[in-house]
């Protein structure tokens, strides 16, 4: 299976990940900063800053892009209930 | 029969609108007997639901509504100053139901009537009106709507106390409408602040409930809201505030104000435990030593002796907290609860936690303790420490090392670690 590898840059660990693997799967087991409230897409508490690697991110759904724009999201954020890796290196750290 | 009570009389306005700026009404709703908001603050004084009127060379708005079973006062006051084909524009600085309990009956009642929220608030209106087409217009700081001759600006204020909250500045007039920022629950029908006599307790009280767990929230909005000429804060509960309300706009900033920290300060480490028989406390001690040997500022707190409204101070200006307790009937015991229950009134973001304590046979205690810190949003990157009874000494050592690498964490040196998903439990 593909793998990917995310960099939850604010506790210092890289997780090897298969393709696919939302951000929110992976940043509670290793104590990330991240931090979830709906988990569902809508109330956007798990706001999360893409450092590098956005392109290997799958496309926010109309939903996501929608609760982003109603945030008033900046560029290079994404929610981590629902942001997928795909592939490369992600470097993410909590908005 | 209920005790006289100076709030109650005079009725300001004998059940009309109050003026508090030039073409600026209160048309809001008394509360007297109130005891208790939101199942959370006590209110000995009952509050206010304060709504507005502002009203323009071609239109009037409405600033907010009221609780629902207040609406008849809230009607009465409003048709006083204002018919409703002439209302262009209602507001909602906040769409908590003691906000909006009147806004369903004033949409059937304004016709012509648009409404203007926070973005954030947007997704919000559904579940409270349950209507797919509405007039709505989200804005956000700098966002006006021309009344005819004056206009009102919005400000972007999230958290004060929900993600939803804006500010609404009627410029010409110097008054901001504040929605629960600046409030009180203080019901007095003598309505500004020069009147009412003495709330301080009350405004810091309110404070200390709502605004508390927000307050990096409060000081941005604080940062918008300073340069304006603000002559009167028109909040929606308790006093206007019209004699002094740039005291109200430094209490803010004092009362926000991030606790000192001064250069060079070990970053803080509190840890809370609770022990029968001296195992948790045992291992409360080696994981404290191992942390201070690390370079942590640490504090050990006996919970049994502890009252948990005593503790929060403490954990607002920690860096990390570490909680020890025992496992009884396959639970963290009552006073850890008790302390944990408390921490949702203040902000919790980015600190570490940690969790450990002995056990006879099932140990729940501390992945429940775990759970419940990062449902506080806390930072749990290191696993808890359990130790059967009577703790071994390999085990009082992993107690030892979650002090060291807790210390780690804390000041940055923890190991870059790499890992791989199939690992994790």
């Amino acid at each position: 299976m593909p793998k990917a590898n995310v960099t939850f840059q604010d506790v210092g660990i890289t997780v090897s990940v298969p393709a696919g693997t939302r951000l929110i799967e992976v940043s509670e087991k290793i104590g990330a900063g991240i931090t979830y409230g709906c988990r569902e897409g809508e109330c956007c508490t798990c706001l999360t800053e893409v450092v590098s690697g956005y392109e290997h991110l799958a496309a926010p759904s109309v939903l996501e892009d929608q609760v982003l724009k109603d945030n008033l999201a900046p560029r290079h954020h994404r929610l981590a209930c629902q942001a997928q890796v795909l592939k490369g290196d992600v470097i993410v750290k909590p908005a | 029969m209920k005790p006289a009570d100076m709030s109650l009389s005079p009725d300001p306005g004998h059940g009309g609108a109050v003026e508090i700026a030039e073409r600026v009404h209160w048309i809001g709703a008394f509360d007297p007997w109130l005891r208790n908001f939101d199942l959370v603050l006590r209110t000995e004084r009952g509050t206010s639901y304060n709504a507005y009127v502002v009203r323009g060379n071609r239109g009037v708005a409405v600033i907010d509504t009221v609780k629902a079973a207040f609406s008849d006062e809230f009607f009465r006051r409003l048709e006083s100053v204002a018919q409703y084909e002439e209302i262009q524009a209602i507001v909602l600085n906040h769409l908590e139901p003691d906000h909006t309990g009147a806004l369903p009956e004033l949409l059937r009642r304004a016709p012509n009537a648009r409404l203007y929220l926070s973005a954030r608030a947007k997704p919000m209106l559904k579940g409270l009106l349950h209507a797919d087409s509405l007039p709505v217009t989200p804005v956000i700081t700098g966002d006006t709507v021309d009344l005819g001759g004056r206009s009102l600006s919005f400000l972007t204020t999230p958290c004060l106390h929900w993600p939803d909250t804006q500010c609404t500045w009627l410029e010409d007039a110097g008054v901001l409408f504040s929605g629960d920022a600046f409030g009180s629950h203080v019901c007095d029908a003598r309505l500004f602040d020069d009147a009412v006599g003495d709330f301080r307790r009350d405004f810091d009280y309110y404070f200390a409930h709502l605004m508390r767990p927000f307050k990096a929230h409060v000081r941005e909005a604080l940062d918008l809201i300073d340069p304006l000429p603000i002559r009167t804060l028109a909040p929606a509960h308790g006093p206007v505030l019209r004699e002094t309300p740039q005291y109200y706009l430094r209490r803010y900033r004092q009362l926000a104000g991030p606790a000192e920290q001064p250069e060079g300060r070990l970053k803080r480490l509190h840890v809370f435990y609770l022990s029968a028989y001296g195992s948790t406390r045992a291992m409360a001690g080696v994981l404290a030593a191992g942390a201070e040997s690390s370079g942590l500022h640490v504090s050990l707190h006996d919970l049994e002796t502890c009252a948990p409204d005593l503790l929060i101070d403490l954990v607002e200006e920690a860096d990390a907290i570490a909680i020890g307790s025992p496992t009884i009937n396959g639970d963290a015991v009552k006073p850890v609860w008790d302390l944990l229950s408390s921490l949702n009134a203040i902000e919790l973001r980015g600190k570490f936690g940690a969790a450990f304590g002995a056990f006879g046979w099932s140990g729940e205690a501390v992945p429940l303790i775990e759970e419940r810190l990062r449902g506080l949003k806390l930072r749990i990157p290191l696993p808890g420490v359990r130790a059967r009874l009577i703790p071994t000494p390999e085990e009082l050592a992993a107690c030892r090392r979650l002090g060291v690498e807790l210390a780690k964490h804390l000041t940055g040196k923890a190991d870059h670690r790499v890992i791989d998903m199939a690992t994790l439990a």
